[in-house]
């Protein structure tokens, strides 16, 4: 995998979000392929991580680099980053009314390739995906994440990853507020996307997410800071043993 | 990537031909008659005579005009910008060409070519059951569809339905807005030209809609419309108008009266779409009658202008009879857009609802001011109000002044009202899906006026979110 080079690469980057450090110098490369957790428990900064990757305004990058398929992403808006290929399914969807899905994610479409789709090309490729994801045709017309459920905006955010077909996806706590067989659902939607062509973070505080989308990876977050990495045995042992273990014990080695 | 960079840029640019380029051009006019600037009871007199009216109305403008003199301005509004009003520096009557034309063909060249650009004539080709278009202070073209007429409806200039249909006009003339409502019905009532009469007979619906365009094109017009809708028992109509004007440095005025009558179990919807330059002064009363189980569906667009005042009102006659007022305002640099709604419910078992949108960017401001007067026995009244500003930019401002006179406790009143700025969390994941922040800012607000547009044939719809488009490019958010 070495003579790839690396879909997301970052280096001590270091996140202020109002004026306080809350990531404190973490590092990683994903290789297309590969898929990657970052696990910790609350307040650890893995969500200012995300946020902080995909250009939020209110997260900044104070410190190191970061860069996607090899070019350097710290000067790019939010949506010049996710036409260079990255994509964050957020926690937390907002919702914009009277704008439908459909509208929306055509427009993001044209956005991302220069043009407008093919009106029945796009149609089919909407249907197609929303029933692989099992969602209800009717939430086409309706206006994004407008009244939906945590489990529906969740299942959007991976139809939204599945539309645009990113190099590079950023997952950020899809499993929360998911039902087991919405989790199954989202879970296989993840999976197709994912391809010897592709990088995957999962951003999660559980590991049953890691029981259906397999990392080769995880690395465990605590204070802004990236305090164990491993195989996915590492999850395994957070979910039988709790974060405290590996917490606690960080901050000599740290 | 960089080719889908170009391509936006050229979309942008091909979008940037504002205001100015699109609706702002304006015709070197000869005009057939072209009065002196200025008010008074010989312009009054001309006016009245080039018409050849009979003496009744020539009396109504007179009076009309001693009404205008002794009301002092309205001083609750924007008394700045109200103060910019010269009546000296207006003409008050120019009649383009001698004679209204029943085909484009006969209209002068330079009128049709106007009306053209504007897409009037294609659209009553493709889905309009009838046409006025309005050129200063007459209509100069004028159509209604033949199988329309058969059926006995009348829709002609307010000029041609008082030589026509006199009687009908005596009646109704008036009745819902008397020249002494306030300022500015008096000043139209005093000088008042063109416009639309539309009478619709009993148990007829008018399946499609028919059209007003109101056009200004000269410096220093006053253009003052006068327009009388009556649905008869148990008809139905849909009634569209638009306007435009050109750009230019001194304002103009545009002061209509607008009057609708629906009796009994008929329908009507009066839909405006006004986009003014911003020179343009909108000072318009609108107000509608209703009787036992009649609606009024006013759906009211106010894009451009320097100063729009206006109100829709239903007043709610007899049981049964339901109002709805849905207005959206899009009020951009140095402009005030102060306009609202009012529901006046005088009889029992009467229902209305109000749905007001408004949108300010830069220093633009967009005041909602309602009124809901609820009358001593009008009891089982249903009353919702629902009013929603979002502000672009820390300069915009939103006001709201809403009044409510209840003289029962057998009333149900829902009164919402919310302000939102474009949030940065909203624009952002937005964005992080590709779109452009221009995009994303305008896809927010388009989707903030969806309840509106919804509501529009949907050529209208696409040109509104064009125009919103126009008016949003270059924000700075």
């Amino acid at each position: 995998m070495s003579d790839k080079s690396p879909l997301l690469e970052f280096n001590d980057v270091h996140v202020e979000v109002e004026g306080k450090e809350v990531v404190k110098g973490v590092s990683l490369k994903i290789y297309p392929g590969e898929t990657h957790a970052i696990m910790g428990p609350n307040g650890s900064g893995k969500s200012s991580l995300s946020n902080a990757l995909m250009g939020h305004p209110l997260y900044t990058i104070t410190k190191g680099e970061a860069f996607i398929k090899g070019e350097s992403i710290l000067k790019m808006k939010a949506d010049e980053r996710s036409r260079a290929g990255l994509f964050l399914a957020f926690q937390y969807p907002l919702a914009v009314p009277g704008v439908s899905v459909a509208n929306f994610l055509r427009a993001a479409l044209k956005s991302h390739r220069g043009e407008e789709a093919d009106m029945s090309d796009y149609r089919g490729l909407l249907k197609k995906e929303m029933a692989a994801l099992s969602i209800d045709p009717s939430f086409a017309t309706r206006y994004l994440n407008d009244g939906f459920s945590g489990g529906e905006k969740k299942r959007i955010e991976i139809l939204q990853m599945s539309i645009l077909n990113p190099a590079m996806a950023l997952l950020d706590e899809t499993d929360s507020g998911l039902d087991i067989d919405a989790l199954k659902t989202v879970s296989e939607g993840i999976n197709r996307y994912q391809d010897e062509t592709k990088g995957l973070l999962l951003v999660t505080h559980y590991q049953r997410l890691l029981n259906y989308v397999k990392p080769q990876h995880v690395h465990v977050m605590a204070a802004g800071k990236f305090v164990k990495s491993g195989g996915p045995e590492l999850a395994l042992k957070l979910e039988d043993e709790g974060y405290d273990w590996i917490v606690n014990n960080s901050a000599v080695g740290a | 990537m960089s080719e889908s960079i170009q391509r936006q840029n050229k979309d942008l640019q091909a979008l940037n031909q504002d205001y100015a380029s699109k609706y702002g051009f304006h015709d070197p006019v000869d005009y057939f008659h072209k009065g002196a600037k200025g008010l008074s009871h010989e312009v009054v007199e001309m006016i009245s005579r080039m018409k050849k009216e009979p003496s009744w109305m020539a009396e109504k403008r007179h009076e009309a005009l001693d009404i205008f003199y002794s009301k002092p301005m309205p001083n609750w509004g924007n008394n700045d910008l109200l103060g910019e009003i010269d009546f000296d520096n207006i003409y008050y009557f120019m009649k383009p060409i001698e004679q209204q034309q029943d085909n484009w063909d006969d209209v002068p060249e330079y009128i049709k070519k106007t009306f053209d650009r504007l897409g009037i004539p294609e659209a009553e080709k493709n889905f309009l059951g009838g046409v006025s278009a309005q050129y200063e202070s007459e209509v100069v073209y004028h159509s209604l569809r033949e199988d329309l007429a058969k059926q006995g409806i009348i829709f002609l200039d307010m000029d041609s339905g008082l030589r026509e249909h006199e009687e009908l006009v005596h009646e109704y003339f008036g009745s819902v807005i008397p020249s002494a409502d306030n300022k500015f019905a008096a000043l139209n009532t005093a000088v008042w030209s063109g416009g639309s009469f539309l009478y619709v007979p009993p148990g007829i619906d008018v399946k499609v809609p028919l059209q007003a365009y109101f056009r200004i094109n000269a410096e220093n017009m006053g253009q003052f419309e006068r327009t009388l809708i009556i649905a008869d028992k148990g008809s139905r109509l849909h009634y569209i108008e638009g306007c435009t004007a050109p750009v230019y440095s001194t304002n103009s005025l545009h002061t209509a009266v607008v009057e609708l009558r629906a009796h009994e179990d008929s329908y009507i919807r009066y839909t405006t779409i006004q986009n003014w330059s911003r020179n343009i002064f909108n000072l318009v009363t609108k107000r509608a009658s209703a009787y036992k189980n009649a609606t009024i569906e006013w759906v009211d667009g106010n894009l451009g202008s320097r100063l729009t005042m206006k109100y829709p009102c239903v007043n709610l006659l007899e049981e049964g009879a339901k109002g709805e007022i849905l207005s959206v305002a899009f009020a951009g640099i140095d402009q005030h857009q102060d306009a609202g709604a009012k529901m006046i419910h005088a009889a029992p078992n009467t229902s209305s609802r109000i749905t007001s949108k408004s949108i300010s960017k830069d220093n633009g401001r967009a005041s909602y001011r309602g009124l809901i007067k609820i009358h001593k026995g009008a009891e089982n009244c249903k009353v919702s109000v629902e009013c929603d500003a979002l502000l672009i930019g820390d300069d915009a401002r939103s006001d709201t002044y809403p009044t409510m006179e209840v003289d029962n406790d057998q009333v149900s009143v829902e009164h919402e009202a919310r302000v939102s700025k474009v949030a940065e969390e909203q624009l952002f994941y937005l964005t992080s899906r590709g779109l452009s922040e221009d995009d994303a800012r305008l896809l927010i607000v388009n989707g903030f006026m969806e309840p509106f547009t919804k509501e529009l044939p949907l050529e209208y719809a696409v040109e509104l979110n064009r125009l919103i488009q126009l008016e949003m490019e270059g924000s700075i958010g």
